[in-house]
């Protein structure tokens, strides 16, 4: 570790960072612009200067970037210098000639890098007295609100959403002081990543549209660390509140899993917890809302639960404390998915290949520093949005880092890098049902189908290991492309295979295992992630529970049972038919869910149950990593946490009297107690009880304001704030207001550092890990696989059954989901923007299939679904194989089909069959 | 339509082989060039976006190019493009003055167009011609030592060619 002297004070530092990022990590504030810890340094801005000296007699020194300039051993720099800080003050000053000083009105005051950086260098009088030069402003979507007067060219913006996420429709134009950072026209924003801009942007250019509906200063913000609830990635979240409602979700750090960065949907999906279609009270059928207190609910639920035979169907979107409870109530053996056999299966199958600790999941840090990646089938851009972008800076940014390195680059150095690497890129293979943006990077994307697909997969094993089973019934051009994947993934040094459940194909899953088997063979440890559909599903799969179908034929053949359903639309994952046989087989239904939907129409009785701002719960990632969500809202009338409920009924059942109220981290430690798989998982965060000298971490600010008066409509004495006695986390400013341990971090604050940038303060170093290491704790089989490390690597397990390859049949077609990024996903789509930006139901067929049917984009053709015939407009999908369709999944309109089952299409409601001419070659 | 003669077509390939495959994109000034000789002068976006064609870009990449620089005309300009340099030394030689008298004289504020479409002001940076002073740019001439009455000469000078061309 060099030794360097920062005015005159010796430190150790990091031989290869820039100075910049070494003064912030040693504490030293300095400010600065366009450097971002994710995009590297490019010294546009000038606001970081500092000088360096020759040597300790070096009076005089030079001026330089600091974000530009590498540590080296017996470096001598002076922060303090009154040259760099005059330097300084007059390039804030620059920047803030045109700047409007609206703080009072722009939505980033109070969260404001450019405020912060401003204070910082004591520019606190305006000398410009001209005129400021003005722009019009563009309406940008749903999401961003646009407002460029405030802009200082930083360009971070545009590095961001073009450099690092790939859009394309954000640019730079003109020059002088007339730049402008915007779309072509007005337009909603294409990249899905777009939100990000409310943080990257240092001022309040970009802000977030959704807050400015119910706007409240970062100060004013209770809040509380979480966890995204779309997908399985599992991305770190701050919510914030205020008045009751949820106003704000932005990115929470964690070096590990999403960095700095979120997707849109995990951004604005939170609408749903405001809305109007919550379950509040608790519902009794035939009973009127009125009549249902506390005291006829528990005699009816006592009813429901004496002496019947119980069973519960968990879900994947509950946290994994209610769906433990549920077990507790009902027994394992009355345990069932609310998931098809097939999709149960295929969870279930992940879940045992991550658990059992053969395979090595890649967290989303290491995908993005993977140098070959092979997506098998899955379509990640819309399944796991920021494993995409994972992926790409595996593409487009380790690899160049490493051209970099070889010219001796620090990767750091964004511009430099650039120049060195030109068009080189890391190696992506995306082999897809459809097409994605991802292939823009890819060395080789294909679309063919999922079996087809999982054929490759085993080729590219039989390449690297010719022991395994060959194909030969592969094209030339095939093999040959077969043979480079597989040469990619050999020379690599950190391979990842990525696959997933979301196109019903066992043997995607199977070939990615083997392959990482064949690089076993040759010694290399490769990566294998397999994404899941909703943000439990890899804790429910780790519970391996058996599916709805067998819970629907254990109710048929057994009239009299009470089913407790778990915060899950049955409708929306299995067949109308098969749901409506299942619930009126059952004596009794009693409904777990915060928002009203078909299955809690069905409830006999209906219990209001928390969303993730109004608990605490924990959920399990694709990499089964389990991490703790937190409250922020205190909820309202009789809501409560599942696992509370749950926690009654069993109080209900077990005896006279209400049972035992009991903490989330009892259950957790219960949990692990009862099932091996869920080891460690006690320790995913400090138990209600955990104090720091003393005091609870407060959720408000220490600028909090109202306190006193917020609630003076309704009672003029200040009441007790709701008090928490599930987690160390208070409703009050009152607390410790030091850094708590990583898994409670509320929001980022530091002194002068009012804006997401005092992130820097929490971390190890900027961009590194959290202080005491990032949240969460990685499951049995995979924590054990890190803690042997790399001696002695397991070998992933091989599996030799090829599935046959795919062929387009007569006078069917394969049914596949389209997983839509926006539309797909129950919750986020009561966001308005969200659903705007959802597509309406479509049938989805190739090119050949089209023009065979003689129909064109847009005409009404007919999909047989359950002997019924439904009419959608036809969507061509370039690219996609003859012989397979696609509806887009979870759409409203659209009735739950058998996925990967086989369907017929006809012109018309009483068309004859029609045949499916084109053949797949 | 906006489409380059068989000729012009030539011109623009010719310039895209001085780059390496692929770096077609460095082809993008002078082909821009030539797209505002060719298309009236200025740069419609359907000629922008026929250049993006033409050079396989994104539209937005040759818009961010065309607005960059202030030598490609994004409006309608007129047949005379009077550049009037208003850098610190023709500044100190009166540059205001001229542009004023131009203002006022053809009833035109600055980057604007007379009725007419006979004649655009446009003020510029520094030519290169400071020992001139005041001076500005018409059409590839220099026009220097401007006065009000060299003005009023140019702009006679200017309706009598164009309206001997007619
Ligand atoms: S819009 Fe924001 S991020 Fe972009 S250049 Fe301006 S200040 Fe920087
Ligand atoms: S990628 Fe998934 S977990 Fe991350 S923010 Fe988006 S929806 Fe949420
Ligand atoms: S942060 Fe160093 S020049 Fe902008
Ligand atoms: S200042 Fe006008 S030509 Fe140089």
């Amino acid at each position: 570790m060099p030794t360097i002297y920062i005015d005159s004070k010796p430190y150790e530092a990091l031989a290869g960072k820039n100075l910049l990022e070494t003064c912030l990590g040693l504490g030293i504030d300095l400010p600065y612009f366009c450097w971002h810890p994710a995009l590297g340094s490019v010294g546009a801005c000038r606001q970081c200067a500092v000088k360096v000296f020759k040597d300790a007699q070096d009076g005089t020194g030079r001026l330089v970037m600091s974000c530009m300039e590498m540590v080296k051993e017996g470096m001598r720099a002076s922060v303090s210098d009154k040259d760099a800080v005059a330097f300084r003050a007059q390039v804030i000053e620059w920047l803030m000639t045109n700047h409007p000083h609206d703080c009072p009105v722009c939505d980033e005051g109070g969260s404001c890098h450019l405020q912060d950086m401003t204070v910082m260098t004591g520019h606190d009088y305006r000398r410009f007295r001209y005129k400021k030069r003005t722009y019009e402003n563009q309406n940008l979507g749903p999401f961003l609100h646009h407002e460029m007067n405030r802009c200082i060219q930083c360009y971070r913006c545009v590095r961001f959403y073009h450099d690092y996420a790939g859009g394309k429709d954000l640019g730079v134009f003109a020059a002088h002081n007339h730049v402008y950072f915007g779309r072509e026209t007005s337009g909603i924003l294409e990249s899905p990543f777009s939100g990000n801009l409310v943080e990257v942007c240092p001022t309040g250019v970009f802000t977030d549209k959704l807050l400015k509906e119910h706007y409240t200063r970062k100060w004013d913000l209770a809040s509380a660390p979480s966890i995204c609830q779309h997908c399985s990635l599992g991305c770190n979240i701050f919510t914030g509140e205020r008045y009751g409602r949820l106003r704000q979700i932005t990115n929470r750090y964690n070096s590990e899993v999403n960095g700095y960065f979120l997707c849109d949907k995990g951004r604005f999906g939170y609408a749903f917890v405001n809305d109007v279609n919550r379950v509040t009270r608790p519902l009794l059928r035939n009973q009127t809302i009125e009549a249902v207190d506390e005291a006829p609910l528990m005699k009816t639920l006592r009813e429901m639960l004496s002496g019947e035979e119980l069973i519960g169907i968990g879900s994947p979107r509950a946290s994994i404390e209610s769906n433990f409870s549920l077990i507790q109530l009902v027994g394992r053996d009355n345990f069932y998915q609310g998931l098809p056999e097939y999709p149960a299966y295929l969870s279930g199958k992940v879940a045992e290949l991550v658990q059992s600790g053969a395979l090595y999941v890649p967290s989303l840090k290491e995908i993005e520093a993977s140098d070959a990646v092979l997506v098998l089938g899955e379509d990640i851009w819309n399944t796991a949005p920021v494993m995409a972008l994972a992926v790409r800076q595996a593409v487009v940014r380790t690899a160049a880092a490493q051209a970099g390195k070889q010219s001796g680059l620090p990767a750091w150095h964004d511009l430099a890098v650039k120049e060195a690497t030109q068009e080189k890129k890391g190696f992506l293979a995306n082999l897809t049902v459809c097409p994605s943006p991802l292939d823009e990077e890819a060395a080789f994307s294909l679309r063919r189908a999922p079996d087809t697909i999982a054929r490759l997969g085993f080729a590219i094993a039989h390449a690297i290991d010719p022991s395994l089973p060959s194909l030969p019934d592969i094209s030339t051009a095939m093999r040959s492309i077969v043979n480079s994947i597989a040469g990619a993934l050999r020379s690599a040094q950190h391979p990842v295979i990525i696959s997933g459940v979301s196109c019903y194909n066992e043997g995607l899953i199977k070939a990615a295992c083997t392959i990482a088997a064949a690089l076993h063979t040759i010694g290399l440890r490769a990566g294998v992630a397999y994404v899941l559909p909703e943000c439990n599903s890899m804790g429910l799969a780790l519970l391996h529970a058996p599916s709805f179908d067998n819970a629907t034929a254990r109710v048929l053949s057994k009239p009299g049972v009470t089913a407790i359903i778990l915060e899950a639309d049955i409708y929306r994952t299995v067949a109308e038919k098969e749901a409506d046989a299942f619930f009126d087989a059952c004596k009794h239904i009693i409904v777990l869910d915060s928002m009203h939907n078909r299955t809690t129409q069905k409830a006999h009785a209906l219990l209001p149950a928390a969303a993730f701002a109004e608990t605490d719960g924990t959920i399990i990632n694709y990499e089964a990593r389990a991490q703790q969500y937190f409250q922020v809202l205190a909820p309202q009338q009789d809501i409560r946490a599942s696992w509370k409920w749950l926690g009654k009924l069993k109080g209900l059942r077990a005896a006279a009297g209400n049972g035992q109220q009991v903490h989330p981290d009892e259950i957790l430690q219960q949990l692990e107690q009862a099932l091996p798989a869920f080891k460690g998982i006690s320790r995913v965060a400090p138990s209600p009880d955990f104090r720091v000298h003393g005091q609870p971490i407060p959720r408000d600010p220490q600028r909090y304001s109202g306190r006193t008066a917020i609630l003076a409509n309704l009672t003029v004495s200040e009441p007790r704030p709701p008090q928490d006695t599930d987690s160390p986390l208070a409703f009050s400013m009152e607390g410790y207001p030091g850094i708590p341990p990583p898994a409670l971090i509320p929001f980022y604050w530091a002194p002068g550092w009012n804006s997401n940038q005092s992130v820097s303060k929490y971390q190890q170093e900027p961009g590194g890990a959290l202080r005491d290491g990032d949240p969460g704790v990685l499951l049995s089989g995979q924590a054990v696989l890190r803690l042997t490390g790399e001696e002695k690597p397991t070998a992933p397990p091989l599996f030799m059954d090829i599935p046959e390859a795919f062929e387009a049949r007569e006078d069917r077609w394969l049914l596949l989901p389209q997983v839509h990024l926006f539309g797909s996903d129950e919750l986020s789509s009561y966001t308005p923007g969200i659903r705007r930006l959802a597509p309406q139901p479509y049938i989805g067929l190739g090119e050949a299939d089209a023009t065979a049917l003689g129909v064109i984009e847009g005409d009404d053709i007919f999909v047989w679904l359950e002997g019924k015939a439904c009419s959608f407009p036809l969507a061509i999908r370039k690219g996609l194989c003859p012989g397979i369709t696609l509806l887009p999944m979870g759409i409203p309109g659209i009735p739950v089909p058998q996925w990967g089952s086989w369907v017929k299409i006809t012109l018309s409601e009483d068309a004859e069959e029609i045949r499916c001419p084109s053949k797949i070659f | 339509m906006v489409q380059f003669s068989d000729e012009k077509l030539k011109k623009v390939n010719e310039i895209v082989g001085r780059y390496p495959e692929g770096k077609q994109k460095s082809a993008l000034l002078p082909v821009l060039h030539l797209a505002q000789e060719e298309f009236g002068g200025w740069l419609s976006v359907e000629t922008m976006d026929y250049v993006a064609t033409l050079l396989k870009l994104e539209p937005i990449e040759v818009y961010e190019v065309a607005t960059f620089y202030s030598m490609y005309n994004l409006k309608p300009v007129g047949r005379y493009m009077f550049e009037v340099c208003q850098t610190g030394p023709c500044m100190l030689r009166g540059s205001d003055d001229i542009i004023d008298y131009i203002k006022k004289k053809l009833g035109i504020g600055v980057g604007e167009t007379t009725p007419d479409g006979l004649f655009t002001l446009k003020t510029v940076e520094c030519l290169g011609a400071c020992g001139y002073a005041p001076m500005m740019q018409l059409g590839k001439h220099f026009r220097e030592h401007l006065t009000p009455e060299k003005v009023d000469q140019i702009i006679e000078e200017c309706r009598r060619t164009a309206a001997a061309n007619n």
